[in-house]
């Protein structure tokens, strides 16, 4: 049997990674092996997860210097020479060794008003939405998203500029200014427009790249930059 | 800056980027006519002179640029060095009116001089 050599990064926002030694075996995934290490090597190692197959969002981390959900990860498809290095995702304080403080990455998706807002009550019919219609589409095709973070890690303008909403939370925003039943569209709109929103992606789709459930936040915000420009044109924003 | 502002100034790149591109491939092939036929400056300047069609063509030119440059600075600006805020708006809109400046002195000595 032969050995993974892993590079863990322990401490908070300074710290040092740290090598393990963890038996390599069939199907392995990444959060296998760190879980490997914190149940039988250092169990002051910390890291998050919850569900283990794809659902969650929790577990996701910079894997070879790339963010990637871990529990859907398999080690033969990221490790050279059967290492990997591992760190807590980027763009995002550290806690501690593999856990980031995520309050910013959910606070955008609140300033984005990523929050259905309707105008019926219980009382009223349900609403009723072709699976076909144009819009319904364009729900499908961005609602998957579990709130990983692997978009937000890998965004080179959040890097850049720190109050940029980022893709996960304009995807969302995108998401309900296509639900027929909301009523918000318009303060939406106006949250992700400008310069810290949506008008601030480059296109440079290292979000759409990494996404892990192979959604395009690139076209949710392209989506959005359209929407709000017809919008400041009709002197609605 | 108003949010307003900011989407339509996106707006206006978007639209200038498109009028540019048409430009520079105009420029680009009346380069290499010029270049393969060898027309010196001096047959340059005597087909360009009074010459309405260029005049226009070249004040577009230069109004694209002018419009699409500095908000495209304002971004790299904002983005590599942290600088936001009025300063940077004031400082765009002064690198807006230098190009338009520039620009204009260029079409007027190829055209109307």
């Amino acid at each position: 049997m032969t050995a993974l050599k892993v590079a863990v990064w322990r401490g908070g926002e300074s710290g040092h990674f740290q090598e393990f030694e963890v038996p390599r075996l069939a199907s392995q995934t990444v959060l296998d092996v760190v879980t490997y290490i914190q149940r039988s090597l250092d169990p002051t190692l910390s890291y998050r997860f919850a569900c283990r197959v794809g659902m969650c969002g929790s577990c996701a981390m910079t894997v070879n210097g790339k963010a990637r959900w871990t529990c859907r990860t398999h080690v033969s498809r990221v490790a050279v020479d059967d290492r990997l290095e591992l760190a807590p995702l980027a763009n995002l304080p550290t806690v501690k060794d593999l856990v980031t403080d995520m309050s910013a990455f959910f606070d955008k998706w609140a300033a984005a008003r990523g929050r259905f807002r309707g105008d019926t009550t219980r009382k009223d019919d349900f609403a009723r939405v072709k699976p076909d219609s144009p819009r319904r589409k364009l729900v499908d095709e961005a609602i998957e998203c579990i709130g990983c973070g692997v978009c937000y890690s890998s965004c080179d303008v959040v890097s850049w500029n720190p109050d940029y909403l980022g893709p996960a939370a304009l995807n969302r925003a995108w998401t309900l200014c296509n639900d027929v039943r909301d009523v918000d569209r318009r303060a939406r709109l106006e949250a992700v427009a400008g310069d810290a929103g949506c008008h601030a992606c480059h296109t440079q789709m290292g979000c759409t790249e990494r996404c892990p459930k192979q959604l395009s936040p690139t076209a949710a915000i392209a989506g959005l930059k359209r929407a709000a420009l017809a919008a400041a044109l009709k002197g609605e924003l | 800056m108003n949010i307003r502002t900011q989407v339509l100034l996106w707006g206006a790149q978007r639209v200038s980027a498109a009028v540019l591109a048409l430009c520079v491939i105009v420029h680009l092939a009346t380069i290499v006519y010029a270049v393969r036929n060898g027309l010196d400056a001096a047959e340059i300047l005597g087909r360009t002179r009074g010459n309405p069609s260029w005049a226009a063509f070249y004040a577009v030119f230069v109004a694209a640029v002018t419009v699409h440059a500095p908000i495209g600075l304002r971004s790299i600006l904002s983005e590599t060095f942290g600088w936001r805020g009025r300063g940077l708006d004031v400082a765009m809109f002064a690198v807006a009116l230098t190009l338009l400046t520039w620009g204009s002195r260029a079409v007027y000595a190829v055209f109307g001089a």
